[in-house]
């Protein structure tokens, strides 16, 4: 499999990474090595393996439907760039 | 909609679990607080926090998904749903991809009488984003995270739907049984029940769906039919123009009551989903199943059926009376209290109570009046203590007071009178003031009758039975 220099700025995008021009054929590069290396592993026969979805051997623990958290708002808010009325002030997003 | 084209719609459904702390923090979730006084940590995404899972949230998913039937998957994981918006501190969503924990199940509609089984593929557990406010900020937007982490189940259909009354129709079945299910509470303005339709139309008795487009948001029951078939129009008049439908997302304006193209989904849709290390698999016991079954509500189907069957309801007054759990409970406590007045109860019900209600704006937990003081009013119309107008007089008072019905009888002299002797002098007085409609009814015109038994109402303050005084009348004036 092998990446173009489209799809490594597409990722880049996607990923919000600002990456240099100049770098970006070096990172197509290795980023198919990668994949590669994930196709070959895909040919082993894997048909009678579990799908694994973590690396711990273990079950989720689940914690009671109780209020814990109390209000920390000016806290919290006191490390934001910009606050008013209570909100987070961001750039404008607009769909 | 032209014959010579089919609509396929399939519907995605975000109903928020009613618990009382968030996903994955202990944040509280009530709806309506000071903005982000209810965003902690976790919500926010800071560096260095665990997500960890709210037992409530996954046995009220189990509860879903017992009830329609679903496979429950023994196992399931959380992914990540990788996208960047200002209202998704992470950057990613925790959501579930591959195994989600309730599988293929299904739901029974009805339309135009005619049941039809819709397909659910899936539900899955995954948390809200916050709230993004665009207006009043110079410019910048306002973020508000109280609702970030609130639990979502997200109820996905089968493409199982041709118009949108069957949309409609699923939709108000499906909202009806989370609330019976008490999962959520159903409140379409705060945005607890949300609704996005995937909409493609293909010529009839082709075997492939067309392009669909999906319609985001769309949040009353009117607004989702509406939407739909504004989309089925567009799209049908788009091909037959000589146009193709593109995969997009669109946006319904219900000022406009049209569709508009949102953004092309080429990028949005990649959402490079994997499993998130920070959560483990979700292990769902055998026993935790039988549980949870085991305290299953009566369903609506189920308990329609018993309504039909146990008060010789008719089909209409069965599945008004059935559409909401308290609805439910409060008409069989009014049968109970009245000693087994089920039809009268449920005429009551389904009329005048109803009636009232929506006239208020209520719902029938504040009904003003309680079943108990409804069930003392029908035992006076069954003993034929008053009559079933004066009746709609108690009940007024019922509605604005907090007499009981035979105190207001009492006090307002309203008992019918059973004196026939009494009963038959007011008849004989208006037979003998009235000749002009006794010679009418005489010679053959029996409306003039309805005139007669009027004014001996009218002169007993409607406190006579009208069958009697009708019995009555017809009697004297066989016999001049």
């Amino acid at each position: 499999m092998s990446l173009t220099a489209n799809d490594v700025t597409k990722i880049a995008h996607l990923a919000r990474l600002g990456i240099a021009e100049q770098d970006i054929d070096n990172y197509a590069k290795d980023l198919s090595g990668i994949l590669d290396l994930m196709t070959q592993m895909g040919q082993l026969d894997t048909s009678g393996v579990t799908p694994m979805a973590h690396p711990l051997d273990q079950m989720q623990r689940l914690r009671e439907d109780i209020v814990t958290e109390t209000d920390q708002r000016e806290h919290f808010q006191a490390i934001a760039p910009q606050t008013e009325a209570g909100l987070y002030l961001v750039p404008k997003v607009i769909d | 909609m032209n014959s010579q084209w089919e609509a396929v719609i399939g519907l995605e459904i975000h109903t928020q679990l009613s618990t009382k702390s968030k996903i994955f923090s202990g944040a509280s979730t009530a709806y309506g607080a000071e903005p982000n006084t209810q965003a902690c940590a976790v919500d926010l995404g800071l560096p260095g926090v665990l997500p960890v899972l709210n037992q409530d949230a996954v046995r009220k998913a189990v509860t879903f998904g017992l009830a329609i039937d679903a496979e429950i998957a023994p196992h399931s994981v959380f992914a990540r749903k990788n996208y960047f918006y200002p209202d998704l501190p992470k950057g990613y969503q925790i959501s579930q991809f591959e195994l989600p924990i309730v599988g293929n199940g299904h739901l029974d509609i009805e339309v135009d009488g005619v049941e039809k089984r819709i397909g659910i593929t899936r539900a899955h557990l995954e948390e809200d984003a916050g709230k993004s406010l665009h207006e009043d900020f110079h410019g910048l937007t306002g973020i508000d995270l109280n609702r970030a982490g609130t639990p979502l189940l997200e109820i996905v259909s089968e493409p199982d739907m041709r118009s949108a009354k069957e949309a409609v129709a699923y939709m108000r079945k499906l909202h009806e049984l989370v609330r019976y299910l008490e999962i959520c509470d159903g409140n379409m303005q705060e945005g607890s029940f949300r609704c996005d339709a995937n909409v493609s139309v293909r010529p009839k008795g082709q075997k492939e769906f067309g392009t669909r487009a999906e319609i985001k948001n769309i949040n009353s029951f009117r607004f989702v039919e509406k939407a739909i078939n504004y989309e089925i129009e567009r799209q049908i008049d788009l091909i037959e123009g000589g146009g193709k439908v593109v995969q997009e997302t669109r946006l319904y304006d219900a000022n406009k009551d049209e569709t508009r193209s949102m953004r092309s989904k080429e990028e949005a849709n990649d959402y490079r989903y994997f499993p998130d290390p920070d959560l483990l698999p979700v292990l769902i016991e055998e026993s935790l199943k039988a549980e949870i079954r085991a305290t299953l509500p009566e369903l609506p189907v189920a308990k329609k059926q018993r309504f039909l069957d146990q008060y010789g309801l008719d089909d209409e007054s069965a599945s008004t009376l059935t559409s909401s759990r308290e609805l439910a409970d409060f008409y069989e406590a009014v049968v109970k209290a009245s000693g087994g007045e089920a039809k009268l109860a449920g005429n009551w019900m389904t009329g005048d109570v109803l009636g009232a209600l929506n006239k208020a704006s209520l719902e029938i937990a504040a009904c003003p009046v309680s079943a108990e003081r409804l069930a003392g009013l029908l035992k006076r119309i069954a003993d034929n203590t008053i009559s079933g107008k004066i009746a709609k007089q108690v009940f007024d008072k019922l509605w604005n007071g907090t007499a009981t019905a035979d105190e207001i009888i009492a006090q307002e002299g309203l008992k019918q009178i059973t004196d026939t002797g009494a009963i038959e002098a007011i008849v004989d007085k208006v037979i003998a003031a009235n000749p002009v409609p006794v010679e009418q009814y005489l010679s053959g015109k029996d409306k003039a009758l309805m005139a007669l038994v009027g004014q001996i109402m009218k002169e007993t303050q409607g406190k006579a039975n009208p069958g009697e005084v009708n019995k009555m009348l017809m009697e004297k004036l066989r016999k001049p």
